[in-house]
């Protein structure tokens, strides 16, 4: 889970890091008065989950009250990259005389965490560290003896903070790696950790990402999900323990195991060129073992979504039993079809594996004109293809 | 003979009186994998029946390898006392070390490996969020189901649990060596790299599939890998090419970030090393065949 630059604002505040005071607003109101409590002038800064928006005018200067409602009204609606403007974070100003760079994040390829620091912050890091590689020091970390005193002042010294900020860098390297273990982060961003021109050490913006494999530890993560921006579909999948991912095609998949899903993703949007460029419609991955109720559940969430004009449901059996698949999937149009619902678009189902044979018999005895068999997933991808094209 | 898992394979299981714990072991049983025991201090002492074999409980894996031999864990674990389940088997010294949990937050991941690493990797570990490890006609460490084929030379690496038994499924006929899939988490204890290594030693493997998907640089790692190292013919399989950034598609590691991660680059640094790779699994499967066909 990606959190917002105020979420995370707030998050080093918790854990005692040096941040400007500030608040966050959802309407010209909320700002009101937030920029009454900081008092003097204030940056008004568009929350996105995107970079930019200081060029899309997403970030403006305002002095006192008045101003700030003037500026969190041009800024609160506003779209970015596609992205609209819900929220806007009010912080007080800082009289910044240098920019540094400072993370902690997860590195995949060695197995390990690792500190990403630069005197040349501000900027983008990649680009820094394309154009001037001597200026970033990557340092690894080793889970288990984290960051101490010792190694935030290696880290320091290798990436040549000036003597007057080194000690009040150590410091916020050791507690930021603090908050990166007990939030459970995979990345904490500082770009730009700023020194004030009084020479005071700031964290002016925050990019972090938690891990939501954790969340059975932090029950208090469950508050930074931003509902608003939470596609509906997406939520009432997640009610119900489903894995769905909306995307916007045409096709609706059901499949068993994420690799087998992506898959079916891949083998649809291939098949659909050739059938009026139809795509798949989302992502659900009904697990391993999965249940006819499970498969009742994911059957009703995809043919709840508009867009969708036939569904592919792609399983091999491994754990999972592929006459249970069956049944579910005949329970499940039962089921709509009960409370009245009209179910019209297509089903094509392909079994494999763990009681395949049971599975199509079921399928072939409920004998539903709606309900396709074909054996072999190319070609089911292909039958869902021609039929969603046929269907748009 | 296989990698790593072999019919001489002792093998226990820490959460063996859990319910998936006990489902699986029951497999693996039927599977003719030779399961010795399993772990749980609170039942130390009893034997649990399954289906007329009776199976002792261990305390600790320490006590469970004194008494039996054992030198395979299968760990079933809650996510939560997953890294403590690691690093129970690593104090002990065991040689392999298998994650099935999905779940495990990415620090606790981190923590076991980092400790294993300073522990000297006396134990390869392969998973968390992984189907295990089968050896088909010998030995299964996991969950991977033993009936959809049996020995064979391909040996096949993967990240997907579900990918992996379609490809077991397309070649069925041709038959594997040792399927191990790795798992699809941020951080994993084997890599495609790890595997790569040990099938091209492997005098019974012929030929390898490697399945990837999206998220981080293993597959451009491990075509930089069989570039230098591998001689064996190697066909792949990637998915994911039509997953949107920043959206983790239900593995925990497979997201694009920004520009990195993707299935075309994963594809391009295969096919950049002369591996061929197969736009959908059928057609990798028909890859396969080719090259074991002499062709």
């Amino acid at each position: 889970m990606d959190l917002y630059e105020y979420q995370g604002r707030d998050l080093f505040e918790r854990h005692g890091l040096p941040v400007l005071a500030g608040g966050v607003a959802t309407t010209p109101e909320e700002a009101r008065a937030i920029a009454e409590r900081l008092g003097g002038r204030v940056v008004v800064k568009a929350q996105v989950k995107v970079g930019g928006r200081g060029k899309a005018g997403g970030v403006k200067l305002a002095e006192g009250a008045e101003e700030t409602v003037a500026r969190a009204t041009d800024i609160l609606g506003m779209d970015i990259k596609g992205h609209t403007v819900h929220k806007v974070m009010i912080t007080v100003t800082a009289d910044v005389a240098e920019e540094y760079y400072f993370s902690y994040l997860l590195d995949r390829a060695n197995r390990t965490f690792l500190c990403i620091a630069s005197v040349a912050g501000g900027m983008d890091i990649e680009q820094v560290a394309a154009e001037t590689p001597e200026k970033v020091v990557k340092a690894p970390i080793d889970a288990n003896t984290g960051v101490d005193e010792a190694k935030a002042r290696e880290i320091v010294a290798a990436a040549g903070f000036p003597a007057e900020v080194a000690d009040q860098v150590v410091e916020v390297a050791v507690g930021l790696w603090k908050a990166f273990v007990a939030e459970d982060a995979t990345l904490v961003e500082v770009n730009p950790l700023a020194r004030t021109s009084e020479g005071k050490l700031l964290l002016l913006d925050a990019k972090i990402t938690l891990d939501e494999n954790a969340a059975f530890r932090h029950p208090d993560h469950e508050a930074l999900v931003d509902q608003a921006a939470v596609d509906p579909l997406e939520q009432a999948a997640k009610e119900k323990d489903l894995n769905y991912v909306k995307l916007d095609g045409e096709v609706g998949i059901i499949g068993n195991g994420a690799g087998l899903v992506m898959s079916t993703l891949d083998v649809v949007a291939y098949a659909g060129e050739r059938h009026g460029g139809v795509k798949p419609a989302n992502f659900l991955d009904i697990g391993g073992g999965a249940s006819a109720a499970v498969m009742a559940n994911g059957l009703e969430i995809v043919l709840s979504d508009p867009s969708v004009k036939s569904v592919f449901v792609n399983v091999f059996g491994g754990i999972t039993a592929c006459d249970e698949v069956a049944n579910g999937i005949v329970q499940a149009l039962a089921l709509l079809q009960q409370r009245g619902e009209q179910v019209t678009k297509p089903l094509v189902v392909r079994l494999d594996g763990n009681n395949a044979e049971a599975g199509r018999a079921i399928l072939d005895g409920a004998n539903n004109p709606l309900v396709q068999r074909v054996d072999t997933m190319d070609g089911a991808a292909e039958r869902a293809a021609e039929l969603a094209a046929a269907g748009v | 003979m296989a990698i790593w898992l072999t019919k001489e394979s002792k093998v226990i299981v820490q959460g063996m009186t859990g319910s998936e714990g006990s489902k699986h072991t029951r497999r693996m049983l039927a599977a003719g994998t030779n399961v010795v025991g399993g772990v749980n201090p609170r039942k130390a002492g009893q034997t649990v029946d399954f289906d007329g074999t009776e199976l002792p409980v261990f305390a600790s894996v320490a006590d469970a390898m004194a008494q039996t031999g054992a030198d395979v864990t299968v760990i079933f674990v809650p996510p939560q006392f997953t890294k403590g389940a690691v690093v129970e088997a690593i104090d002990a010294g065991i040689d392999l070390a298998v994650v099935i949990t999905e779940g495990v937050p990415v620090h606790d991941t981190a923590a076991f490996w980092a400790y294993n690493v300073a522990k000297g990797e006396r134990t390869r570990i392969i998973g968390p969020n992984c189907p295990g490890i089968a050896s088909p006609g010998a030995s299964n460490a996991g969950i991977i189901p033993a009936d959809i084929t049996g020995s064979g030379r391909i040996g096949l690496v993967s990240k997907s649990g579900t990918l992996t038994y379609q490809m077991m499924y397309e070649l069925r006929d041709i038959g594997f060596s040792t399927c191990v899939g790795i798992g699809g988490d941020p951080i994993i204890g084997t890599t495609h790299i790890d595997a790569l290594a040990a099938f091209e030693a492997d005098p019974e493997t012929d030929a390898i599939v490697m399945i990837g998907e999206i998220g981080g640089d293993a597959e451009e790692r491990a075509a930089d890998f069989i570039k230098a190292n591998v001689t064996k013919p190697v066909v792949g399989y990637i998915a994911g090419f039509t997953a949107p950034p920043g959206k983790t598609m239900g593995h925990a590691g497979a997201i694009i970030s920004g520009s990195a991660g993707t299935a075309e680059a994963k594809k391009a640094a295969l096919e950049a090393v002369g591996v061929k790779v197969g736009k959908t699994p059928t057609e990798t499967a028909k890859l396969m065949r080719e090259i074991m066909s002499g062709g």
